[in-house]
C-alpha cells in the first residue's frame, strides 16, 4: 500500500518541554493508524503540527511522497487532511447542512445556494451511509450525531486523512459501534484515519497498527494483530501495568447513604435529577454509569450540598443531610472528590499544606478558636503526600504547580483522611495517565475494604464496571435501573445509558 | 529524605527568592516612575539633555529635604503618612477577598464625621473620650461598609457601583451635618474644633495615630495568615467554588470583609481627625485618602505590612508637592510619578494574567 502521509524526525520545542523529539509517523492509505500515549506524552502536539497549528522546530511532512509545508489549518485543509477535535467545534442554533458548508458555502451571487448545500450534504451522508438530517438542528442531535457532523464536514471539504482527537470520549458502547461501521466505510472508499487515544481496548478494537509515544518519543509501532493490551501498556507507560483492579467479595454492611425521591434543579432552573432513589451500604461500592449531562453532577452536588435540592430525602446513617450546608454534610462524615478538581477541589493558588485542610481547618488539631496551628498542619501535610506518594519537592510550592495526578492524589488524600462514612468520588481519574489511575483505584477500594460506603461517578465503563459492586444507570435525571456488578456488562450498560430497557439482567426486552 | 539543614537552607532559599521576586516589579515600577518624571523636571527648568543627573538630583533632594528637612516637616509628612496607612490596608482587606472595595474614600469620611460629633462632647475624661471617638468612627466605618458587602453577599449586585455612589452619599453627609444640623457651624462651613479630651496624644511630638496605623497593619497581617478567618478570606478572594466546597461560607466572608475594610477605613478618619485635624470643613470634593489607599494597595500587592512602605510613598511625596513648586518644578510631577507606579504595578497584574493563560494554554498543547 501506499504512503499518504509521512513524518519524519519531527521536534518541537515548548519552553522548558521538548513536547516532541525526533518523532517519525507514518500512515498508509486506507489505514487506521492509532496514536497512543498518556496525557502529555506529545500526541496532541504531533497531530497540531500535522493540522498546521505549530510549526516543528526540525523535521519534514511527507504527502504523497512530496514534502509539503503546513503553515495554518487552510493549507492542511487544501492538503486533504481534515481534523475532528476532542471538543466539536459546531453551532448549536445553525442546521447540520450550515455548520457543514460554513466558510465554503455554494452561492448564487451574494446569496447561500441552500439548495444546493442540503442536496450536497444529503448525497455525501448517502454516499457513506451516514444516518442523518441535513436540516435538523445541532443542539437538537445527539452527541454521537454530531460527531457524524464532525466528520462529514471534514469529508465536505475534501479530506483524505482524517485525525480523530479522543473520538469515544463522549460516546455510548453502541455508538463506539456505530463509528467502527464507520470508519470501515471511509477505509473502504480509500480514506485514511490516524486516531489519538489513551483507551486500550478501543485500539484493539479499532486500529490496523499503533504507534505508541511516551514523553515526546515514539516507543514503537506495531501492527494491532500482533500485541496485546498487556505490551501496549507497558511501552505507553515504560513499566508492567496492573490493569485489572483485584478486589475481594464485598462485605456488606448496614445502609450508609439513602436517597429518596431527590430532585434537583441545575444552574438554568431545569430540573436536571428527577426523583433518583438510591442506597449505597457499608463495605460496597455503586457505580453511576451515564453519558455527560444526564443528571449525575447535579445529583453528587445536591448529596454534597453545593446546590439546593428541591425535593426529596437523604440520609447519612440514619442523620438527615436533606438540604444542609457543605460544611455540615462534611462534617457529618462524607468524603467528597469533586468532578472539577482545579475549579472545586484545590484552591489552585494555595500551598499544599493550605489545600491539605480545605474543608478541616475550622477543627482540632488544625485550628483552636480562630488560631491556625501551622505545626500540627505541617505535619498533617507531609503525612498525606509520603502517604499518598504526592511528587512534589515540598509541601509550600502551590498547588497549581503539580500534575494533575499529583493535584488529584492529594485530594483523593486528604479526603480520605477525613475518615468519612460514606466517599463520593466524582470522576476520579479524569485526565490521568495509567500510573495514576492504577493508584487512585488501589486506594478507593482499601476504602471499601475498610468498611466505608463509595459512591462513584464516571464516565468511564471500563472504571465503572473494574470498581463497582453494584452499579445504577443514570439516564436523563432517573436512575433507570440498578444492576449487580455479576449481571452488567458493557452492552446492557449501553442500552440502558441510551435510555433503553434490560430485563432484570437476564434478557433484553427492547432497545435493539 | 533530605537532612534537616538542607531543609531549613532551601527554606531560606526559597524565602529570599520570594522577597526578591516581590519586591522586583514595585521596586522597578518606583525606579522608571522616577525615570520618567525626570525628563519633566528637565522640561520645567530649561535644562538641556546632559544635565539629566543635575534634575535627577534636584528632585530626589527636593523630595527629600522637603519632606524630612526639618523636624516639623516630617512630622507634617507623618500627617499624611498615617491616614494612607489606613485607607491601605483598608483596600488591602477587600483585595484579598476578591472584593474592590472602591467605597474606602466613602468609609474614611464618615469616619471623620462621626469622631468629629463626638469629639464635640463636653464633660469626658480623655481615657473615655479617646477610645470613644476611635471607636465611633470604626463603628461609622464598619456600617458604610457593610452596605455593599451586604448587597453583594445577598443580592449579588456589584460593589463597585454601589460604593461610587456611598462615597458622595457620604460627602453629602457631612455637609447636611455641617450646614443643617447644630453639630456643625454653618457661618464657617466647618465642624466646631473637637474638645481638649478627644485629641490624640502626642509623643515627642508625633502624634500616636502612626502607631495605631502600625499596630493596625501588623493585627491585620496577623489575622489574614494566621487565623481560620484569614484563611476563609483568602479562599474566597483566590476561588470561590473551591471554597464553597470547602464548607465556607462566601456571602458571610464577603460581608465580614467590607464591614473590616470599612471599619478600617472608619478608624483611619477618626484617628486622623482627633490626631491631626480636630475639625472638618465642607466637602467640595473627596478627600482623597481613601482613592489614594487604593494605589497604596496595589503598589503593596495587597499585603498589610507593604501597605507601610507604600503610604510612606504615596505620603512623602503628597507631602513634598508645595516644596515643589516653589522650586519652580510642578507639583504634577507627583501626581506623574504616582500615575506611572500604578500604571507599572497594574502591567505586573496583566504580565500575571498572561502567564497564567499561557499555563493554561500549555496545558491544553500537552493534553
Amino acid at each position: 500500500m501506499d504512503k499518504v502521509m509521512e513524518m519524519k524526525h519531527i521536534t518541537k520545542i515548548f519552553p522548558g518541554t521538548i513536547a516532541n523529539d525526533d518523532v517519525t509517523f507514518e500512515l498508509l492509505k486506507g489505514e487506521t493508524h492509532v496514536l497512543l500515549g498518556e496525557n502529555g506524552a506529545g500526541k496532541t502536539t504531533l497531530m497540531n503540527i500535522l493540522y498546521g497549528l505549530y510549526q516543528p522546530e526540525k523535521g519534514d511532512i511527507f504527502l504523497n511522497g512530496q514534502v509539503s509545508k503546513i503553515n495554518n489549518p487552510n493549507d492542511a485543509i487544501k492538503l486533504g487532511i481534515g481534523m475532528v477535535h476532542q471538543h466539536f467545534m459546531l453551532i448549536d442554533k445553525f442546521t447540520v447542512t450550515e455548520n457543514i458548508i460554513l466558510g465554503i458555502e455554494p452561492k448564487i451571487g451574494l446569496k447561500i445556494d441552500m439548495k444546493k448545500a442540503i442536496n450536497d450534504v444529503k448525497e455525501l451522508a448517502e454516499k457513506y451511509a451516514f444516518n442523518i438530517e441535513p436540516t435538523a438542528k445541532i443542539e437538537d442531535i445527539s452527541v454521537g450525531q454530531q460527531q457524524k457532523v464532525e466528520i462529514l464536514k471534514a469529508l465536505y471539504r475534501g479530506a483524505d486523512i482524517l485525525i480523530l482527537d479522543e473520538p469515544t470520549a463522549v460516546l455510548t458502547p453502541q455508538e463506539i459501534d456505530e463509528l467502527g461501521t464507520i470508519i470501515d466505510n471511509l477505509k473502504k472508499e480509500g480514506k485514511s484515519f490516524i486516531l489519538i487515544t489513551h483507551k486500550l481496548k478501543e485500539v484493539m478494537k479499532m486500529s490496523d497498527r499503533v504507534t505508541i509515544i511516551r514523553r515526546g518519543k515514539v516507543t514503537g509501532t506495531v501492527y494491532t494483530k500482533e500485541t496485546s493490551i498487556d505490551e501496549l501498556a507497558e511501552l505507553m507507560v515504560g513499566r508492567k501495568v496492573n490493569l485489572t483492579v483485584n478486589k475481594s467479595e464485598a462485605k456488606i454492611g448496614k445502609d450508609m447513604l439513602v436517597v429518596e425521591n431527590l430532585q434537583v434543579k441545575n444552574h438554568r432552573g431545569i430540573l436536571a435529577v428527577k426523583g433518583v432513589n438510591l442506597t449505597v451500604r457499608a463495605g460496597e461500592i455503586v457505580g453511576i454509569a451515564g453519558v455527560d449531562g444526564n443528571g449525575q453532577t447535579e445529583l453528587v452536588e445536591a448529596l454534597t450540598g453545593l446546590i439546593k435540592p428541591q425535593n426529596g430525602k437523604v440520609m447519612l446513617d440514619g442523620k438527615d443531610i436533606f438540604n444542609k450546608t457543605p460544611r455540615e454534610i462534611s462534617d457529618s462524615g462524607v468524603g467528597h472528590v469533586p468532578e472539577d478538581r482545579q475549579k472545586r477541589g484545590l484552591i489552585l493558588d494555595f500551598s499544599l499544606f493550605e489545600n491539605s485542610i480545605l474543608g478541616l481547618y475550622h477543627k482540632l488539631p488544625f485550628s483552636k478558636g480562630i488560631i491556625m496551628k501551622y505545626n500540627e498542619i505541617r505535619k498533617h501535610s507531609q503525612r498525606l503526600i509520603s502517604e499518598f506518594d504526592v511528587r512534589t519537592p515540598s509541601d509550600e510550592v502551590t498547588a497549581g504547580s503539580l500534575s494533575g495526578g499529583n493535584q488529584q492524589k492529594l485530594i483523593v488524600a486528604r479526603e480520605i483522611s477525613k475518615n468519612p462514612n460514606i466517599l463520593i468520588a466524582a470522576q476520579p481519574t479524569r485526565g490521568l495517565d495509567v500510573g495514576a489511575i492504577e493508584y487512585i483505584h488501589k486506594r478507593i477500594v482499601e476504602e471499601r475494604d475498610k468498611g466505608k460506603a463509595v459512591l462513584l461517578v464516571s464516565l468511564e465503563l471500563d472504571e465503572i464496571l473494574s470498581l463497582s459492586d453494584r452499579i445504577a444507570v443514570m439516564y436523563d435525571g432517573n436512575v433507570v435501573d440498578i444492576l449487580e456488578r455479576k449481571d452488567a456488562d458493557e452492552r446492557k450498560l449501553g442500552i440502558l445509558m441510551a435510555g433503553g430497557t434490560v430485563k432484570n439482567g437476564k434478557e433484553v426486552r427492547d432497545g435493539e | 529524605m533530605v537532612s534537616n539543614s538542607e531543609t531549613k537552607s532551601n527554606k531560606f532559599l526559597l524565602a529570599a527568592k520570594y522577597v526578591v521576586r516581590s519586591l522586583a516589579f514595585p521596586l522597578f515600577a518606583i525606579f522608571i516612575s522616577f525615570f520618567v518624571a525626570v525628563f519633566f523636571v528637565m522640561w520645567s527648568k530649561g535644562y538641556g539633555i546632559t544635565q539629566y543627573f543635575t534634575a535627577l538630583t534636584d528632585l530626589i533632594g527636593i523630595i527629600i529635604t522637603g519632606s524630612f528637612g526639618s523636624t516639623d516637616q516630617t512630622l507634617q509628612t507623618m500627617n499624611y503618612v498615617t491616614p494612607l496607612i489606613f485607607t491601605g490596608i483598608a483596600s488591602a482587606v477587600s483585595f484579598k477577598c476578591g472584593i474592590f472595595n472602591i467605597g474606602v474614600e466613602g468609609q474614611f469620611t464618615l469616619g471623620i464625621l462621626a469622631a468629629a460629633v463626638v469629639g464635640q462632647i463636653h464633660g469626658l475624661s480623655p481615657i473615655v473620650h479617646i477610645p470613644l471617638i476611635i471607636l465611633s468612627g470604626t463603628v461609622a466605618g464598619g456600617l458604610w461598609g457593610s452596605i455593599p458587602g451586604f448587597l453583594k453577599a445577598k443580592l449579588g449586585i456589584n460593589e463597585v457601583i454601589n460604593c461610587i455612589m456611598l462615597n458622595y452619599i457620604a460627602m453629602y453627609v457631612v455637609n447636611f451635618v455641617i450646614m443643617r444640623t447644630p453639630a456643625g457651624i454653618h457661618g464657617k462651613g466647618q465642624t466646631p474644633i473637637i474638645q481638649d479630651s478627644a485629641k490624640l496624644m502626642k509623643l515627642n511630638g508625633v502624634s500616636f495615630g502612626i502607631i495605631i496605623a502600625l499596630i493596625c497593619a501588623v493585627v491585620v497581617f496577623w489575622l489574614l495568615w494566621k487565623t481560620t478567618k484569614g484563611y476563609e478570606i483568602r479562599a474566597v478572594g483566590i476561588n470561590p467554588h473551591a471554597s464553597e466546597y470547602g464548607g465556607i461560607n462566601i456571602s458571610k466572608n464577603i460581608i465580614f470583609a467590607m464591614v473590616l475594610s470599612g471599619a478600617i477605613a472608619g478608624l483611619g478618619g477618626a484617628v486622623h481627625l482627633s490626631g491631626t485635624v480636630y475639625m472638618t470643613t465642607d466637602l467640595l470634593s473627596f478627600i482623597g485618602y481613601g482613592m489614594d489607599g487604593i494605589a497604596v494597595a496595589l503598589l503593596a500587592k495587597s499585603n498589610p505590612i507593604g501597605c507601610i512602605p507604600s503610604a510612606l510613598l504615596f505620603g512623602t511625596l503628597e507631602s513634598s508637592s508645595r516644596i515643589l513648586q516653589i522650586n519652580n518644578i510642578p507639583k504634577e510631577v507627583v501626581y506623574l510619578i504616582q500615575s506611572v507606579v500604578i500604571v507599572f504595578v497594574a502591567t505586573d497584574y496583566i504580565v500575571d494574567y498572561f502567564k497564567e493563560k499561557k499555563r493554561k494554554k500549555g496545558a491544553v498543547v500537552n493534553g
